[in-house]
């Protein structure tokens, strides 16, 4: 008999005010009662909607039924059937628009909690499973993979699963992109991410770092070093910056900068670690993404007094979670809604003093279909702030597309690419993720990495029978 | 891991190191520039490329112990390795069309300004080299820049070996003297390199700077290294580092130079312990 509670079993977590003085994981996950419990309320249903909102097609009702029957180990093994990442999925996934939103449970009460649940069976299997990996027998084909990103390391795991020597370029002196650099440790530890690569390398991966991939090499010479195919996986990495006065005073830093300073180069554990961060004492970050959430965290958890997130639009038009919104409030983050800055102030020295902004108004729809916001006249005021940091978005970054030929970009500078097979303008090229899509989700990458495997592996095939 | 192939003292407080990077070497000119971290814990640091051998794989950096980084770098011999290294990344210097030129370097930027000598020299243009020190225990790559150019200018701030006063200076002397240079390269501290745009802009002499901001990744993706050009952003990593010194904004450069001076401070002094039980191990 099913679990037939309206409610998702609550995840504990950290207590607002004391995880907003740390860096440690917020949410603790769930312990293997109450992922039983959780597992119970799922309906094991025939046309199984969940599984049409999940890009990677993990099979949901199976792997809950095991949850539910105490086998947790199979679980895992049947989420790892076809996601590569499933702990770091559970915990970043945007559950509430893709997996979730399908559930029938959803309908009348909550959805079945399986973004949680699929947290829970890869820490489960993480801390009690230690089992040689299995590799697949080599097929002898060598294919490169440049950025080690979910949607580069997706795929790269699935391509090794086909039995392909797959080695993956990263710039950074770090494998993981946007999961190293970007989210922080109190949303995705950093340890964890690195078990994952670690599974991927024991699958016959090889990541190779500090190659910057247009500089240190190019793609004609990665074809010249015998790889037949070539995946595009760089992201979105070019930081956008408003274009008002005042941006380069000190003070000012891209959300890119910050985040990097904070989770890749461990600036938040300063002097231990080298990199050292401004820690403002009041902070505004511009934006209303996951990532302006990221950083407000972040700039609370270095001690700020205030931290405001200034954002143009209303609470209604914010593109980040609503579960990172909620979080943010409870841990003291001030929102500035329908407010946009005009310029940043500085003193005689050059530091930021504050930033002007003026309130908006929302008016007819725009484009985006979104209602555009405009300025009340004579609402100028002035934030109080030391530290500015700017998380309006970001472009792919041109270092590829500028140095690769035959390469076809759009306007905005993302790849363009056969929606159903990643397939680039260039032979044995292909591509996705951020650098095709401009800044979007991990599971939306981790998607796209997943079809271009498969692509590649046909295009591979074909090539050796013609 | 990088190893080091190869360690030089070059005066109390700048050494050459030459590191085993075959990928960085095969693809370096000069202009362009390295990341290093020394250590899992270490900064990412961006150091001009010196010199660099495609035959033998190696990349020569030449740094001066200014903080926690580079003393570490400095403490480390041949055979010791280093845990990344970076590049070459930044654009390559251009020096289509140049007849006569003359290379300036202040100080370290010597070490940055030998190998755009060297190119240049080896392009067959005539080459002026002026290299300023504050005195003469300083003074680094003299032989080298001899071998790079047609002529030679050694100046000390103090005079302590014969010649005194700036490379802006002597600079000032050669123009009037009528060298007819068809671009001043100039490298060295920002307060130099504003001063010798400030000696050229009134004869129209193109006049290049390598700029030193503060960088993270050396790739584009964060902006911490942003320069005002000619009224425009741009990131010094990947539109630089060389760009025309009479559109840079200078003061703002130093300004932003400034942004982690206590927090270097800081870890300095941490570090001054910990390499003391490094040196007397």
């Amino acid at each position: 008999m099913p679990n037939m509670s309206l409610k998702k079993v609550p995840m504990p977590e950290q207590d607002p005010q004391v995880r907003n003085r740390n860096f440690s994981e917020v949410a603790l996950g769930y312990t293997e009662e109450m992922a039983i419990e959780e597992a119970q309320r799922c309906l094991n249903c025939k046309h199984r909607p969940c599984m049409s909102g999940c890009p990677v097609n993990v099979r949901i009702p199976e792997f809950i039924t095991l949850i539910a029957a105490g086998e947790f180990e199979k679980a895992y093994e049947k989420i790892y059937e076809t996601n590569s990442l499933p702990a770091i999925c559970g915990r970043v996934c945007p559950q509430e628009t893709q997996c979730e939103q399908q559930c029938v449970r959803g309908i009348k009460g909550e959805p079945v909690a399986i973004g949680r649940l699929e947290r829970f069976a890869a820490d489960w299997y993480m801390k009690h499973i230690t089992k040689p990996v299995v590799k697949s027998p080599r097929n002898g084909k060598k294919v490169a993979v440049i950025g080690s990103g979910p949607a580069g390391l997706t795929c790269a795991g699935d391509l090794a699963k086909m039995g392909y020597d797959v080695t993956v370029f990263e710039a950074f002196h770090k494998a993981g992109g946007v999961l190293v650099y970007g989210i922080p440790e109190f949303r995705l530890p950093k340890d964890l991410v690195q078990r994952e690569i670690d599974a991927l390398k024991a699958l016959g991966v090889e990541i190779r770092t500090n190659m910057v991939i247009g500089k240190t090499l190019n793609v004609d010479e990665l074809f010249e070093e015998g790889y037949e195919a070539v995946f595009i996986g760089s992201g979105a990495g070019l930081p956008m910056f408003m274009g008002i006065p005042g941006e380069n005073l000190n003070g000012v830093y891209s959300a890119n900068e910050f985040l990097t300073r904070i989770n890749l180069m461990k600036a938040y554990k300063f002097p231990e670690a080298d990199t050292p961060v401004f820690r403002g004492r009041n902070v505004a970050v511009v934006g209303g993404g996951n990532v302006a959430m990221d950083a407000a965290r972040s700039a609370k958890r270095l001690g700020a007094d205030n931290v405001y997130i200034v954002y143009r639009r209303s609470e209604a038009e914010m593109p980040a979670r609503l579960e990172e919104v909620h979080h943010a409030k409870e841990e003291g983050i001030i929102f500035k809604l329908l407010t946009n800055p005009t310029r940043i102030l500085g003193d005689e020295k050059g530091w930021v003093r504050g930033m002007e902004c003026v309130e908006m108004a929302l008016g007819e729809p725009d484009a985006s279909g979104r209602r555009r916001p405009v300025p009340k006249e004579g609402s100028e005021h002035v934030l109080e702030v030391d530290t500015v940091i700017i998380a309006i978005g970001t472009s792919p970054n041109p270092l590829i597309r500028s140095t690769t030929t035959g390469l076809e970009t759009n306007k905005k500078g993302c790849i363009v690419v056969d929606e159903n097979t990643c397939q680039t303008s260039r032979e044995g090229v292909f591509a996705g993720g951020d650098a095709v899509t401009g800044s979007a989700t991990v599971i939306l990458a981790m998607g796209a990495g997943k079809k271009a495997a498969k692509a590649i592996d046909e295009y591979i095939r074909a090539k050796a029978q013609s | 891991m990088y190893r080091i192939l190869r360690k030089e003292i070059l005066n109390p407080q700048v050494k050459l190191l030459e590191i085993e990077a075959p990928y960085v070497a095969r693809k370096a000119e000069p202009g362009q520039f390295i990341i290093l971290r020394v250590h899992d814990e270490g900064e990412r640091i961006p150091l001009t490329i010196a010199d660099y051998d495609r035959e033998k794989g190696s990349v020569t950096i030449i740094f001066q112990e200014v903080g926690a980084t580079t003393r570490l770098l400095g403490s480390l011999e041949a055979g010791d390795a280093i845990a990344d290294f970076c590049g070459p990344l930044g654009v390559a210097s251009h020096f289509e069309g140049v007849k006569k030129a003359a290379v300036i370097g202040g100080g370290l930027g010597t070490a940055i300004a030998y190998p755009q000598a060297k190119k240049l020299f080896g392009l067959g243009v005539e080459v002026d080299v002026i290299i300023g020190f504050r005195n003469k225990d300083l003074i680094i790559l003299e032989q080298e820049m001899a071998k790079v150019s047609n002529r030679l200018f050694v100046t000390t701030d103090d005079g302590s070996n014969g010649t005194r006063g700036f490379v802006s200076d002597i600079l000032k002397q050669r123009i009037e003297e009528g060298a007819q240079y068809d671009v001043v390269i100039a490298i060295g501290p920002p307060i130099m390199m504003k001063v010798v745009c400030d000696v050229t802009r009134p004869y129209g002499i193109k006049t290049i700077v390598s700029l030193n901001p503060v960088m993270i990744d050396g790739t584009g993706m964060c902006g911490g290294c942003r320069v005002t050009v000619g009224g425009e952003t741009k990131f010094a990593c990947v539109d630089g580092p060389d760009f025309d010194g009479h559109l840079v904004d200078f003061d703002e450069l130093i300004r932003r130079l400034s942004i982690y001076r206590e927090d270097e401070r800081i870890s300095l002094e941490r570090h001054a312990c910990r390499l003391g039980g490094v040196l007397n191990a």
